[in-house]
């Protein structure tokens, strides 16, 4: 048993979801997702019983490339986010009916696969194939059973498209230059390559363009809001809870550790340019009338905070970053739904139409609030422990850093508070809000569980990755 | 050598059939003989060797570019029989005409002497002269056949040009005496001027930059299935033959020359991309596609000594997506007076196999993993890092972006826009030819060694 059974799994889920018929596509969906997030459970224990999961194999002679998948905790996290939050979105849709369902089921299917196939991959060709490959099915997602006017959509979305593949061909750039000092692709021998600090420059940068598009990290962000817009709410939960990591890993996986001299280097002005992505997200999320609009802003500030923890190089800022990203993954997809839920009753995601929903449905609007306070890292949720730590390292490198990171908490405070005000306060409405139904329920009190049990107890999953973030970090060092 | 004679019989057989009315069985005759002398050439890798003084070269090289032609040539054979359905007085002339254009093709790899691939550059030049007029009563194909004719023979008479004065200056046609010839000192300037003429007149041939201004017009005008061969297999010859001379003739380039297929690849890849860019009929997109296309793939020139193998993938890669494109873009175009992106429009409502299998060939084109035109641009790429020339990846890798912008329209139109007629039922062949050569193009992803390992 090694992690191959899970892509399999995955990619036998996506081709049964495509011949199963438009009727049942979103019920084996939904089956496919739970047996790959059962599956991965059980890979995990393997994992902690300290069974060999990994696999390689010979694929291309020349030029060398291995079949190579590694487990490591880093992975095994990032790729348990994925396959527990698959069966949550897929859960999620089911309010809603899309036309053509077994095509948009399966290519949600196949786009987890390859997300999975991103965390897990450890030849770097291997890992550009998948990386680009997810690239593929949400871009159909979102410009075939997106929302709003159809041209706009479709320029969003070939705008992110083109950005998006830019950045990565400059990342594949990087990795055949690598090709050339070392001969194969192996993550490992590619984290002890011998490079000059000029070379590790330009590779860093090529790197970086990739992740800072991906992430997003300012300047590059204006692909994301209008895509986040104009998606459907899977896509849109599959780009900010998902893919978005897929940069963020990507940066502790293999940025960081081919170039490390660079990373050191211009520390401050990656961290710099993070941070500005926390103040400018925060701002502009301040003035959002659209409800999405203002959650993608948002994330915009809270990925700057995490890329941030990723750039400091301490053991603190890669552990918070890593908790950070699972709960940021967790609380966006459930804030994300909320905009979907109030969408499906109200049909408009403006906030200035909404309003007065809070006394027609208590519930609803009291599990609303608690994501609303996990986003804003309220002590007790998960999130808090990602940014107070990711926080701490920052201070721990310079204070101004950590001074201006922290007005990610207190702007959030403020607009996710000002949304909420606006959103379920105020006069009652005069438009009947139906109460949230079961389905929509086991997503939001899921999602809750899971923010509120690792927000107190968040040992598990600091214990499963910190191993793999120290050698990480080691090998940053090497060259001390 | 067996393969050329093969062919050849092969068309000479295609034309009695007529004779006899056997016109229904034209297609899959054809066909299956094609098949097996796919079989016979493929034998001849264990049996290289030379024949008729040197006439004639099977080597590896020559066996793997025929087998790649060959296979494209049953594509567009299998194609044949939807689009003459309506004049089948014509169709042994058209197949017949393709598979005399395939030995062309072939001795336009296999020769050992500047004679041979001369009359391989006229055997394939002439049957594509008749191809690109061949809708007789439509003006832009006459058109379209007159620019290709007056222009192709302009270049014929440079390459032969070219070799006189190779000849001048050596003595000889045969190319590996020449070869031994030039490593010595004392050769005349006219040797270099020789060279120079040939290649000018290949670069025509693949309609390079600055010598593409045929390529669009003549694209458009032709008849689709005409503009495919074009497209495909006449651009993968005229780049192996070109491959195949300069390897065969110089040792090595000098940094001068090395810098002028640089320009020369750069400005192809640019300006065919910035042109495909505000096209907006089908046909003459591709055609600066592969201009861009063209350029990429003399990026393999830079590093002749390691570059064939790369060379033959990125063919096959990019000529198996062609076949795969045209396919869709015949049938839809088919009956209409032009072939402007509109058409295309809706495509993924009314035929979704059809709009999968043109998504799949233009991501290919444009470069994406799993397809096999991702890889061949790794492998493009990895080689021209190691031979030195980091810049122009970079000036391909911004192409590849532009690229999007023009195959992304296509796919844009399929799945957006409404469509403006209903569903009709496709021809099988189309279905056929499409799904095979994407299942291919994707096999080759999935496995590059299987065609990497035959040039190694």
């Amino acid at each position: 048993m090694d992690v191959t059974t899970l892509l399999l799994l995955l990619l036998v889920g996506a081709l049964a979801t495509y011949f199963s018929g438009d009727k049942i596509a979103s019920k084996v969906a939904l089956f496919f997702s739970l047996a790959a997030f059962c599956l991965s459970l059980y890979l995990l224990s393997l994992y902690k019983q300290g069974t060999d999961i990994s696999f390689i194999e010979n694929w291309i002679e020349s030029p060398k490339i291995y079949l190579a998948f590694q487990a490591d905790g880093l992975s095994m996290a990032m790729v348990l986010l994925t396959t527990a939050l698959l069966p949550l979105i897929i859960f999620s849709s089911f309010g809603t009916s899309f036309s053509n369902a077994k095509s948009f089921y399966a290519l949600v299917l196949f786009m987890a696969f390859a997300m999975t196939g991103t965390f897990l991959a450890a030849d770097g060709l291997l890992y550009y194939i998948f990386w680009e490959l997810a690239l593929i099915p949400i871009y159909f997602i979102a410009l075939i059973w997106g929302n709003g006017d159809a041209d706009e959509r479709r320029k969003a979305v070939v705008k992110f498209f083109i950005y998006t593949l830019a950045g990565s061909l400059f990342m594949l750039i990087a990795f055949a230059y690598l090709y050339q000092k070392t001969g194969n692709f192996l993550v490992g021998d590619l984290g002890r390559v011998k490079l000059s600090s000029t070379e590790q420059f330009w590779i860093f940068l090529a790197f970086f363009l990739a992740y800072a598009i991906k992430i997003p990290i300012i300047p590059f962000h204006t692909w994301q809001a209008k895509v986040y817009q104009k998606a459907p709410a899977v896509g849109t939960m599959l780009l900010s809870g998902i893919m978005l990591k897929m940069g963020l890993y990507s940066v502790i996986r293999w940025q960081l550790p081919i170039a490390p001299l660079a990373a050191k280097e211009y520390m401050n002005v990656f961290i710099g340019l993070s941070i500005a992505g926390v103040i400018y997200g925060s701002i502009v999320a301040l003035r959002q009338n659209d409800l999405k609009k203002l959650l993608a802003y948002s994330s915009l500030a809270h990925v700057g905070l995490i890329a941030a923890g990723c750039y400091t190089l301490t053991l603190d800022g890669l552990s918070g970053a890593v908790s950070q990203m699972i709960a940021h993954g967790f609380v966006i997809i459930g804030l994300f739904f909320v905009a979907e839920i109030i969408y499906r009753r109200y049909e408009t995601r403006t906030i200035s139409e909404m309003g007065g929903i809070r006394a027609q449905t208590p519930r609803f609007s009291s599990m609303f609030m608690i994501l609303v306070l996990a986003s804003v890292a309220l002590p007790g949720t998960f999130n808090f422990v990602g940014e107070f730590t990711v926080l701490y390292s920052l201070a721990q490198n310079n204070i101004w850093f950590a001074l201006f990171g922290g007005t990610t908490i207190i702007f959030g405070a403020y607009y996710m508070l000002k949304m909420y005000q606006n959103v379920m306060l105020g006069e009652t409405n005069t438009k009947i809000f139906k109460d949230v139904t079961t389905n929509e329920a086991i997503v939001l009190i899921f999602i809750i569980f899971f923010l509120l049990f690792f927000g107190l107890y968040p040992k598990p999953i600091v214990d499963l990755v910190t191993p793999s973030l120290q050698e990480i970090l080691s090998n940053i060092n090497r060259f001390n | 050598m067996q393969t050329l004679i093969a062919i050849s019989g092969l068309g000479v057989f295609i034309l009695i059939a007529e004779i006899f009315n056997l016109r229904k069985l034209l297609v899959p005759v054809a066909i299956i003989g094609l098949l097996a002398i796919l079989g016979l050439n493929v034998t001849e890798f264990s049996t290289p060797g030379t024949f008729y003084n040197n006439m004639i070269v099977v080597d590896a090289f020559s066996v793997a570019f025929s087998s790649l032609f060959i296979i494209l040539t049953i594509f567009l054979v299998a194609l044949t029989d939807d689009v003459y359905k309506e004049h089948p007085t014509k169709i042994s002339d058209f197949i017949a005409i393709k598979i005399f254009l395939l030995a062309g093709a072939i001795t336009m790899v296999s020769f050992g002497n500047l004679s041979m691939f001369f009359l391989g550059i006229e055997v394939l030049s002439i049957a594509l002269y008749v191809l690109a007029a061949s809708e007789r009563l439509n003006l832009k194909s006459n058109e379209a056949g007159m620019k290709y004719f007056l222009m192709g023979s302009f270049a014929s008479g440079i390459i032969l040009f070219g070799i006189c004065l190779i000849y001048g200056a050596t003595g000889s046609f045969d190319v590996a005496e020449i070869y031994d010839l030039s490593q010595g000192a004392g050769l005349p300037s006219w040797f270099a001027i020789g060279i120079v003429l040939m290649i000018i007149g290949m670069l025509f041939k693949i309609a390079a930059v600055p010598f593409h201004f045929w390529a669009p017009d003549v694209y458009q005008g032709s008849p689709a299935l005409t503009t495919a061969t074009m497209s495909t297999l006449a651009k993968v010859v005229a780049m192996a033959t070109l491959f195949k001379l300069l390897s065969g003739l110089t040792s090595s380039m000098s940094p001068e020359f090395e810098m002028v297929i640089l320009v020369v690849s750069i400005l192809s890849m640019t300006v065919g991309n910035i042109m495909a860019l505000r096209q907006d009929n089908v046909k003459r997109m591709l055609a600066f596609s592969g201009i861009s296309h063209a350029g990429f793939m003399l990026m393999a020139i830079l590093s002749l000594s390691t570059a064939a193998s790369t060379l033959l993938y990125y063919s096959a890669a990019y000529a198996l997506a062609g076949i795969a494109s045209f396919a869709v873009i015949i049938y839809v175009t088919k009956n209409k007076d032009n072939e402007d992106i509109f058409n295309f429009n809706g495509l993924g409502k009314t035929n979704p196999l059809l709009a999968a299998i043109l998504t799949a060939s233009l991501l290919s084109m444009a470069g994406i993993p799993i397809f096999s035109g991702f890889f061949a641009k790794f492998m493009l790429f990895t080689q021209t890092i190691e031979s030195g020339y980091l810049f122009l990846v970079i000036v391909a890798v911004i192409n590849s972006i532009i690229s999007v912008g023009y195959y992304f329209k296509l796919i844009v139109a399929m799945y957006t826009k409404e469509p403006s007629e209903t569903k009709k039922p496709v021809p099988f062949v189309y279905y056929f030819a499409g799904v095979v050569a994407i299942l291919l193009n994707i096999i080759m992803g999935l496995y590059p060694s299987l065609v990497t390992n035959l040039l190694r």
